[in-house]
């Protein structure tokens, strides 16, 4: 009979293994699913995994590896200092549009001067307007107990009816003939936030997202805030003993997390996107918190899991074109990454034991390990 | 604007016909809850029973049969769940995520065959005599079967949490999973069928909206109907009786929306859209603030995984 035996301390070399086992996997049983569907697998998982990088159209496709990993590891990294201490802000799409929209109304009110103060000036706003948007349920937790995971869900179908109001309202083109979205952004100097080296699709923020990484590194490994983020996590009761506010917890956590998914939105609509329009947003917020999980909310971890995860948005694209794979096969693929490293994680906190009889179950209990010590 | 156009009758019927899925949805996530367990996927299983349901009554021509296969539907994706959680002891927040982001993803994959298709139609049943009186004969008794299914299944709650040996069962079980296992309840199998259950009636909740209320396959037709349901849940302290009139609640709200964006009135459509979240954050604020707060009366167990350490 098999059962599991709790582990004293969480395995440090299965905490890195299973990420890599999830893609595996993942990779398997999707090449199934494609079969099923009677495409090649291989070459579906190829075109997917291999050619955005090393293929045809690599030259094409690599500068968009990091167009599309920015605002997925800002945003990653925001949610993932929440996520260590138990508290789930899981509308960061919300906060992402709303950091497009504050920043991008900002941007407008000076049209058309050509200052260079606008573009800096906008992604304040829009960090400003996530971080707000983020301050709702952070707040209302801490002042009336409400569930941030509900309130911020709600939100971002809020933002989404925000965003297609200022689409087709007060940020509607004047000079777009009726059309609905904003002015272009980056076609506009003031505002542009273009690709900063040639062909590498390098832009502000792909730079913000690479700084908020080793921000958050030194954050969590030398500082008393990500002290009392790990200790809030592990232990709730152990963080009051040492002085932990878990309001101020809370409310630091949700402006953190809602701050860089505003910058994600700002610098998305300044660049990539270039206006506001009705389908301004295309999931990035969701999508984080696969990153977050699979990048085992470690700022490294996290780094790679934007990577891998927007690798698979350009694969899923390719393959699309190329073997009219629905666009919704990719989401089903992030969906099963996710389940599978959830699954595999019970043996990171886990021993999986075999036992031949039940007579011997007593025995189990004196076998028990001792604590591990010394691994720290 | 014109507000005489809407009737008070129909609205009121209305109402009852929008808050069946959320009902449905949020009356299994209940019972799942009771038992110790917080699936954060019904928005994923809805929208997968919206599909299955969907594509059954589509490919058999029966809606009855659509919604069979839709609790099938449902309650398949809920066991992918009630294996990570029970048995593989993965953190429920996390995997209910996962649940709803692949559940969304599936659902639009199989959808694709489907836009554009008519579903089949499905008569209401006027109860007899009932039907008759006037204004509460057409609100209340001149809907289709599972409007009174929705009604029916709050009562059958109620009574198996209050009045049977196995819901109490469920109940220890969702209070002290570790009491329950020193008495030597079977916390793992009951939770299982616990999800199952909240599973199948996401699934019919999720068909109702492609069977009945929509009529047709759209993408994304949950649109939050799933969060909305879990917040309802917490409106009612996990109480049955108090969840149906936190399913009217919204239900009311979503219709007059709509019927004031029919009337014109002077509100732009979109922030008319947005009324029932926010009344979904207001309702949370209120329920969850001042006395009786609705933590207190949260499930001790809940969302906490469960490890028989023997």
């Amino acid at each position: 009979m098999i059962y599991l035996e709790k582990r004293p301390t969480p395995s440090r070399a299965w905490a890195l293994a299973t990420p890599l086992l999830a893609v595996l996997a993942t990779m398997i049983v999707g090449g199934l699913l494609f079969a099923a569907m009677g495409k090649d697998p291989v070459l579906a998982i190829r075109t997917i995994f291999w050619d955005p990088l090393f293929g045809e159209f690599a030259s094409y496709t690599r500068p968009q590896l990091l167009i599309k990993a920015g605002p997925l590891i800002l945003i990653a990294i925001g949610l993932s200092f929440g996520f260590r201490a138990g508290i789930w802000n899981i509308g960061a799409e919300g906060q992402y549009i709303l950091g497009a929209l504050t920043g991008a109304a900002v941007g407008l009110a000076f049209y058309p001067s050509e200052s260079r103060l606008i573009f800096p000036l906008m992604v304040l706003a829009g960090a400003l307007g996530g971080m707000a948007w983020a301050l709702i349920p952070g707040l209302l937790k801490v002042r009336f107990g409400t569930n941030e995971i509900l309130v911020s869900l709600m939100l971002v179908y809020v933002a989404t009816n925000l965003l297609a109001y200022a689409a087709l309202g007060p940020l509607q083109n004047p000079e777009g003939m009726g059309f609905p979205g904003s002015r272009n952004l980056s076609q506009w100097s003031a505002s542009a936030n273009p690709e900063l080296f040639t062909g590498t699709g390098i832009h502000w923020g792909v730079i913000a997202a690479g700084l908020s990484v080793l921000v958050a590194y030194v954050l969590l490994a030398r500082h008393a805030f990500g002290f009392a983020v790990r200790l809030a996590g592990q232990s709730p009761r152990a963080a009051a003993f040492a002085g932990v506010s878990p309001s101020r917890l809370v409310l630091t956590c949700m402006a953190i997390s809602g701050g860089l998914a505003g910058l994600a939105g700002v610098f998305e609509v300044t660049g990539p996107a270039g206006q506001i329009s009705i389908d301004f947003n295309v999931g990035y917020g969701f999508t984080a918190i696969i990153v977050a999980f699979l990048g085992r909310l470690h700022p490294v971890g996290i780094l790679l899991a934007g990577l891998l995860m927007a690798l698979t948005y350009i694969g899923g694209e390719m393959a699309q074109l190329q073997l009219s794979l629905p666009a919704a096969a990719i989401q089903l693929f992030q969906g099963m990454l996710l389940f599978f490293l959830l699954a595999m994680d019970v043996l990171t906190q886990f021993r999986v034991r075999v036992r031949s009889g039940r007579a011997q179950a007593p025995q189990a209990v004196v076998a028990q390990p001792k604590p591990a010590q010394g691994t720290h | 604007m014109d507000l005489s156009g809407i009737s008070p009758v129909l609205l009121l019927a209305s109402l009852i016909v929008a808050s069946t899925p959320i009902l449905l949805a949020a009356l299994g996530e209940l019972v799942v809850e009771r038992s110790g367990v917080l699936n954060l996927g019904v928005e994923g299983m809805m929208i997968t029973g919206a599909i299955t349901g969907f594509a059954t009554a589509v490919a058999t021509g029966s809606p009855a049969l659509g919604f069979l296969g839709a609790a099938v539907g449902g309650a398949a994706l809920s066991v992918l769940f009630a294996v990570l959680v029970l048995w593989l002891k993965s953190n429920q927040v996390a995997t209910g995520l996962a649940l709803t982001l692949f559940g969304l993803g599936l659902a639009s994959m199989v959808g694709q065959a489907y836009n554009g298709i008519r579903a089949p139609e499905m008569g209401d049943i006027a109860i007899p005599l009932l039907s008759d009186i006037p204004v509460l004969g057409p609100i209340l008794f001149r809907h289709d079967w599972v409007v009174y299914l929705g009604v029916a299944l709050v009562a059958g709650v109620w009574w198996f949490l209050n009045r049977s040996r196995a819901g109490l069962t469920l109940r220890a079980v969702g209070e002290n999973h570790d009491a329950a296992h020193a008495l030597g309840y079977h916390v793992l199998r009951l939770r299982f069928l616990a999800i199952l259950f909240g599973g199948a009636c996401a699934g019919l909740g999720g068909a109702y909206l492609s069977l009945v209320r929509v009529p047709q396959w759209t993408e994304g037709i949950t649109a939050g109907a799933g969060w909305i349901a879990l917040a309802i849940v917490v409106f009612a302290s996990w109480r049955p009786l108090r969840l149906l009139l936190g399913a009217w609640l919204f239900g009311g709200i979503s219709v007059l929306q709509l019927n004031l964006q029919a009337a014109r009135v002077p509100i732009p459509v979109e922030v008319l859209s947005m009324a029932p979240y926010l009344v979904t954050i207001l309702v949370l604020v209120l329920i969850s603030s001042g006395r009786g707060r609705a933590a207190l009366a949260a499930p001790g167990s809940l969302g906490q995984p469960f490890h028989a350490s023997r």
